[in-house]
């Protein structure tokens, strides 16, 4: 008898001690893990955020350049900077390669974040904090961002999106 | 009398009989599989040394390129020709019995052929440059997809022809009772391959009508929906297939046999019943889903399928315990692993293989799909990492470790370079936990995966984003690479020279 032959007529023999305590072990361990990520959902603010709308590349693009219009308050390289009223609505628009605005956000406050693509899928990917979602295009995808230091923090591009994918950068600018 | 007219051949080691025709399915195969491994291996070397900032190697539009191919060439092509030559050998040599219909296994081993190379090319002339997962609305050439789906329905026909073999060997009464336990996780691997498939087609077909203009709009949600509906399940039929070779890799390297069958063979159940949950590790960051779904889906409904892999992790060392206590080395706790055949690259590949799947590849997987702390790690070099030890360093590894045995039995040689088979698992596990380590330590500090530089120095908004500190582990992640690639080396070579130049072994009927 091997791996490599029929087992024996009768292979469905009880379980040794070891092996029951090991898969006695096992399946508690398992409902640890699962249950960790309920307690964490249930009790932390840390979540996947699960706001997400429908809209068109087109109509985002609208809003986006509303939004800039509106809050602008200067620019670094022809990239205009925005500096949004607290706790409002703040548009980031990726496209190949950039994220557009550079944002200048006021600690302490909470801002819904609406993240979309003007074109392909790409990777919103804020450093040092190293906080990563998954940005397409058709969805408006809302994350609830509460600044906790100030600083100059960059965005980068995680996801693949083209030849330039490697210049894809931004900024937020969070001040007291 | 002439070989053609002989069906069988009855192997002088390890006495299977032996279909010629199967015996040629499963050449080819591997033989392409290790063609692929080759191609692979050296666009692997070629994007780690352009990783690696000090060396800088490639121009960023062929770094994309091989990057996208060389997912391709190892993940897909390299790894599922050698599944279906392990699949011939499993459903035909080890039961004892003939594959029905051959021309069917050269049909599709064409399609595959054809579907692989026409991908490829589309890449590597640059023509596809949208990486394995080819996101949508990335475009690509209709001939990449096209080649994408010829290859899945080749494969489809191959995983068919197993079953078929399966049923054969019943009718016929090549074997008595139950099937082998190898052959039973091969089966597990092939329904699962079923619906990963299926999955394939679904992603595929609509992204070819796509290409070619005929679909206006392919939603990019639904098709990460659809493709991780592919592309995970395919790393489960790897992870079972590996699975099944660990456990023939025992028996062959110390007669180990399974401790207890039952629990073996609910475990691979486990997998089957369970494992196409946890697609949605791949979608953790995504716009649009429900956090339940997420923790349902994620968490491998309750982490079954996980448990199936401790049931093995445990069942198989016990088993080489078994058998090694049972030859004598009963002195203390470890002598019997002590006195372990550890220069058969076999026995080490296998244990390499287990540990470092088990422990970095396997931890990390569970860790990093964890809701919540895939916030940290999406899409950063620690998803390489992660499944750099799952698929290379344990199912490639493990695959690397039977090929020293099965490829000289079908091609009816010995060995060439048995001294540095020895040597090999161990240079190739130790590169690939460098490797490892250099990815994930540039990954946790937030290193982005495919992107061919990580200074951004020519942004609009101009970097520097991350410290020095990240140059040393890219270094890291390029001398690993470059030790990992000689380990694949030596390993292609001594097959090469095992087919052409290894001494013939007589063929009996
Ligand atoms: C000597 C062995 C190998 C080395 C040194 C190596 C190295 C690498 C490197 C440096 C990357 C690029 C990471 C990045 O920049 O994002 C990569 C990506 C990848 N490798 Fe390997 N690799 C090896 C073998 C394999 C094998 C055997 C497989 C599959 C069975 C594999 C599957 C992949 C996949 C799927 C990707 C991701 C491609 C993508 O992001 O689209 N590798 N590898
Ligand atoms: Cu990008
Ligand atoms: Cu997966």
């Amino acid at each position: 008898m091997s791996t490599l032959t029929p087992p024996e007529r009768v292979w469905w023999k009880p379980l040794g001690k070891e092996e029951k305590i090991w898969l006695t072990v096992s399946i508690i361990w398992a409902l640890v893990l699962f249950s960790m990520m309920i307690v964490w959902s249930a009790a932390a603010k840390q979540d996947t955020p699960t706001e997400t709308y429908k809209i068109s590349t087109t109509e985002f693009q609208q809003l986006t350049n509303t939004f800039v219009q509106k809050y602008q308050v200067g620019q670094v390289n022809g990239v205009p900077v925005v500096r949004p009223p607290a706790g409002g609505d703040v548009y980031l628009l990726a496209r190949q390669f950039q994220w557009y605005p550079i944002l200048e956000l006021k600690k302490g406050q909470t801002y819904r974040i609406h993240l979309s693509s003007a074109d392909v899928q790409h990777g919103f990917s804020l450093q040092p904090m190293n906080m990563n979602f998954q940005v397409l295009p058709d969805y408006d995808y809302v994350i609830r961002l509460t600044p906790a230091q100030t600083g100059e923090f960059y965005i980068v591009c995680n996801e693949f999106c083209g030849l330039g994918h490697h210049l894809m950068s931004g900024k937020i600018i969070v001040k007291e | 009398m002439a070989t053609q007219q002989l069906a069988f051949r009855t192997c002088p080691t390890t006495g299977f009989k032996v279909h010629l025709r199967a015996e040629k399915l499963i050449v080819a195969n591997a033989v392409t599989a290790v063609v692929f491994l080759t191609l692979g291996g050296i666009m692997a070397l070629l994007i780690a040394l352009t990783r690696w900032e000090a060396v800088h190697l490639l121009s960023a539009d062929w770094y994309y390129r091989l990057l996208g191919a060389h997912g391709m060439t190892m993940l897909v092509y390299w790894i599922v020709f050698f599944e279906i030559a392990g699949l011939y050998f499993g459903g035909a040599v080890v039961l004892n019995s003939r594959l029905p219909k051959p021309g069917l296994g050269w049909l599709a081993f064409a399609l595959m052929l054809t579907g692989a190379v026409m991908s490829n090319v589309m890449v590597l002339i640059g023509q596809a440059t949208v990486m394995f997962t080819a996101y949508v609305p990335l475009k690509a050439h209709p001939l990449y997809y096209l080649g994408v789906v010829l290859f899945a329905v080749g494969a489809f026909i191959a995983v068919g022809l197993f079953f078929a073999s399966l049923v054969v060997a019943k009718v016929e009464k090549r074997y008595e009772g139950s099937l082998p336990l190898f052959t039973y996780g091969l089966m597990a691997a092939a329904i699962i391959a079923v619906f990963t498939l299926v999955g394939g087609v679904i992603t595929f077909v609509p992204a070819l009508l796509w290409s070619l203009g005929i679909f206006k709009l392919y939603d990019p949600g639904a098709y990460r929906v659809f493709f991780w509906a592919f592309g995970h399940p395919a790393q489960q039929v790897n992870l079972a297939a590996m699975v099944a070779i660990w456990y023939a890799l025992s028996s062959l390297m110390v007669g180990a046999k399974p401790v207890n069958e039952k629990l073996s063979r609910v475990a691979f159940l486990l997998y089957i019943l369970f494992i196409n949950l946890g697609s949605i590790h791949h979608l953790l960051v995504d716009p649009g889903l429900h956090t339940a779904d997420r923790i349902l889906n994620t968490s491998y409904f309750f982490y079954l399928a996980v448990v199936g892999s401790m049931i093995h992790a445990f069942s198989i060392p016990a088993g080489i315990e078994i058998a090694q206590r049972a030859k004598g080395y009963t002195h203390g706790i470890f002598q019997w692993l002590i006195k372990a055949p550890w220069k058969e690259p076999g026995f080490s590949a296998l244990v390499i293989s287990m540990v470092l799947f088990g422990f970095l590849g396997g931890v990390t997987g569970v860790l990093q799909g964890t809701m919540q702390l895939n916030i940290l790690v999406h899409n950063t070099l620690r998803v390489p990492a992660h499944f750099h030890m799952t698929v290379v360093a344990g199912t490639t590894l493990a695959f690397m470790g039977i090929s020293y045995y099965l490829i000289p039995l079908m091609v009816r040689r010995n060995l060439v370079g048995k001294a540095w088979a020895s040597v090999q698992p161990y240079i190739y596990g130790g590169g690939l936990a460098l490797l490892f380590f250099g990815m994930y330590g540039a990954g946790s500090l937030g290193v982005p995966r495919r992107t061919w530089d990580t200074t951004y120095s020519q942004s609009i908004v101009p970097g520097p984003v991350f410290g020095g500190e990240v140059n040393i582990f890219l270094a890291l992640l390029g001398i690993g690479a470059v030790i990992a690639v000689i380990g694949g080396a030596i390993f292609v070579i001594l097959m090469v020279l095992t087919l052409f130049f290894g001494k013939k072994v007589p063929i009996k009927a």
